[in-house]
C-alpha cells in the first residue's frame, strides 16, 4: 500500500466564533486524487488553506508524511515548498513574464540552477500547450492560459501534494476543459492531489475518492461511483441534484481520453 | 551715485557665491530625497510588520517626527551628539541625518499605502510557493509597488504628487541648516547683505533673488508632477 502523504486529524477552525471546520479528518495516499465537494461556504477553501498554513487551525493536527506541520510558525515556508497550491483567482505575478513566474519558486525558494530549471519549465509549458507564451506577460493571456501557467508554476516545485481550489470557477465556460484536461493529465502521471471543484463530471472522472463537506463536517466519503450514483445522505443527494439541472447548461467538455499534446 | 540694490549681486563673485549656496541647498535636498526613498521603502515594509518590536519602533519614530520641530532635531544632532558621543559631525551630515529621519517616515507612509493596495492573493500565492517573508516582499510586493508608481494611474495619481510634494518640502526645509553653520543659499544671501549693509535696499533684492531661485528649483517639480499625471491618466 502506498505511503500516506497527508494526514489531517480532527481539525477545527473558527472565524469570529463561528465554527467553519468542525472536526475534519482526511488522509491522502501517494498518487491519490481526493476531490472535496460541498455547498458554498461549507469550508472547502478554509480546509485547503489550513493545510498549507495560510490559516492557523484551532485544534487538531496536520501531518505531511510523518512530519507534523500544523502549529508551525518558523519554517512554514519549508513546508509550503512541498505543498503546491493553485487558487481560483488568477494569481500569477503581473510584473513578471511567464518564465519568470515559473522560475521564481524553484530558483529563489529552492535555490536551484536557473538554466536547468528553464529547460524543465519549457518542456512543462509545452506539455500544457503554452510553449510560445514563455516570454509574454500574464496580462496578455486568457484566463484558461493563466491557470495552466499557474499549474505549471506549482508543479515545477515538485511538490508532494497539489491543492487546487476551484481553479476553473472564474473561467469562461469554453476555457474550463483546457485547464481540467491538464489536471487529468497530472492525475494520470501519479500526482497526489486534493481538489475542490464544482465541476461534477470532472470530479467523477478524476477522483479516486470524494469527500462531501457540509457546514464544516465530512458528511460522506467514498469512491466516485458510490458518491455520485448512490449517495447515502439526503444532503448529498440534494447537493448533487442541484448540479443535474445545472449541467444541462454546462458547456464544458471534459474528455478524459483526450491527449494534451494535440 | 548709489547703485541700484540688485547690482550688488553682480559685484565681484557674489552671484557665483549665491549659486554655490544654491548648489549646497540642492545637494542636501537631493541626497536627502534619495536616502528617504531608499529607507522609506524599508520603513514602509516595517510598518506592515506584525511584530511588536517593529510596531513600537515605527511608532516612536513617527511620533518624534510628528512632534519635534526640525530645528530642535538639527541642534540635537549637530551640537548634542557631538558632545555626547564625541562625534564630530559637520553641519551638512547632521542635516542629511535629520532630514532623512523625517523623509523616511513620510516616504515610508506612502510606500505602506501602496503596498497595502496590492491584492492579498499576491502575497498568498507567493507564500504558497514557499518563499520566505522577505523574499515575498523583495520579488513580488515591492516590484509591484514600484511599478504601480509608474504604471497604474489611480495609484500614481495619489502617490506621485505626494512624493513630489514631499520633495519640494524637503528642498524648502533645507533653509534651516544655515542655523547649524551650513552655508547654503540663504546663508550666502545674508553674508552678501552684511557686506553691503550701507545699501538700504540690498536685503530686499537679495531675498527677492533667493525667492526666485527657490521658485525656479521647485517649480519644475510640480510641472513634472502635472505632466506625469496627464500622460498616465
Ligand atoms: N478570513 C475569514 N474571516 C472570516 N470569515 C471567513 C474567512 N474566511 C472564510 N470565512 C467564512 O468561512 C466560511 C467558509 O468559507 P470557505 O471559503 O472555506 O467556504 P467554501 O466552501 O470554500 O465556499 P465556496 O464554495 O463559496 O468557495 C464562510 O462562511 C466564510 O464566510
Ligand atoms: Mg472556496
Amino acid at each position: 500500500m502506498a505511503d500516506t502523504i497527508l494526514r489531517v486529524n480532527g481539525i477545527h477552525k473558527s472565524f469570529d466564533g463561528t465554527g467553519v471546520l468542525r472536526g475534519v479528518s482526511l488522509e491522502i495516499r501517494e498518487g491519490e486524487v481526493v476531490v472535496i465537494v460541498g455547498p458554498s461556504g461549507c469550508g472547502k477553501s478554509t480546509l485547503l488553506r489550513c493545510i498549507n498554513g495560510l490559516e492557523t487551525i484551532d485544534k487538531g493536527e496536520i501531518y505531511l508524511r510523518d512530519e507534523k506541520i500544523s502549529g508551525r510558525t518558523k519554517d512554514l515556508h519549508l513546508v509550503r515548498q512541498k505543498i503546491g497550491m493553485v487558487f481560483q483567482s488568477y494569481d500569477l505575478f503581473p510584473h513578471m513574464k511567464v518564465m519568470d513566474n515559473l522560475l521564481l519558486g524553484p530558483t529563489k525558494a529552492l535555490g536551484k540552477q536557473k538554466q536547468e530549471m528553464e529547460r524543465e519549465a519549457l518542456s512543462m509549458l509545452e506539455r500544457v500547450g503554452l510553449k510560445e507564451k514563455a516570454h509574454v506577460f500574464p496580462r496578455t493571456l486568457s484566463g484558461g492560459q493563466k491557470q495552466r501557467v499557474a499549474l505549471v508554476r506549482a508543479m515545477l516545485m515538485h511538490p508532494e501534494i497539489l491543492l487546487l481550489d476551484e481553479i476553473t470557477a472564474a473561467l469562461d465556460p469554453e476555457m474550463v476543459s483546457e485547464v481540467l484536461n491538464v489536471v487529468i493529465d497530472l492525475a494520470r502521471g501519479g500526482m497526489t492531489m486534493a481538489i475542490v471543484t464544482h465541476e461534477m463530471r470532472f470530479a467523477e472522472a478524476v477522483a479516486d475518492r470524494v469527500l462531501f463537506l457540509e457546514e464544516g463536517v465530512v458528511l460522506e466519503e467514498g469512491t466516485p461511483e458510490k458518491f455520485f450514483h448512490a449517495p447515502t445522505t439526503e444532503r448529498a443527494r440534494r447537493f448533487l441534484q442541484s448540479f443535474t439541472y445545472a449541467s444541462k447548461r454546462d458547456k464544458a467538455e471534459v474528455q478524459p481520453k483526450n491527449n494534451l499534446e494535440d | 551715485m548709489q547703485d541700484l540694490g540688485i547690482s550688488i549681486l553682480f559685484k565681484g563673485i557674489n552671484f557665483q557665491r549665491l549659486m554655490g549656496g544654491l548648489w549646497v541647498t540642492l545637494r542636501l535636498a537631493l541626497i536627502t530625497i534619495g536616502l528617504s526613498c531608499l529607507f522609506g521603502l524599508l520603513f514602509g515594509v516595517l510598518m506592515l510588520s506584525k511584530k511588536r518590536v517593529a510596531k513600537v519602533f515605527c511608532r516612536v519614530w513617527l511620533e518624534i517626527v510628528r512632534f519635534m520641530p526640525q530645528l530642535v532635531l538639527l541642534y540635537l544632532v549637530y551640537f548634542g551628539f557631538a558632545r555626547l558621543f564625541g562625534w564630530d559631525l559637520d553641519g551638512e551630515t547632521s542635516a542629511v541625518m535629520v532630514f532623512t529621519f523625517w523623509g523616511t517616515a513620510e516616504m515610508g507612509d506612502l510606500i505602506r499605502g501602496a503596498l497595502t493596495s496590492i491584492p492579498l492573493h499576491q502575497t498568498e500565492s507567493a507564500a504558497a510557493l514557499g518563499l520566505k517573508k522577505g523574499q515575498v516582499y523583495l520579488y513580488v510586493l515591492i516590484p509591484q509597488t514600484l511599478r504601480r508608481y509608474v504604471l497604474i494611474p489611480q495609484t500614481l495619481r495619489r502617490l506621485l504628487p505626494q512624493a513630489i510634494n514631499l520633495s519640494t518640502r524637503i528642498i524648502k526645509t533645507t533653509a534651516l541648516v544655515k542655523m547649524i553653520n551650513v552655508t547654503e543659499v540663504l546663508k550666502v544671501g545674508q553674508q552678501i547683505i552684511g557686506q553691503f549693509y550701507r545699501q538700504p535696499d540690498a536685503a530686499f533684492w537679495v531675498y527677492f533673488v533667493i525667492f526666485l531661485l527657490y521658485f525656479l528649483v521647485c517649480w519644475p517639480f510640480s510641472l513634472l508632477a502635472k505632466q506625469l499625471e496627464k500622460r498616465w491618466a
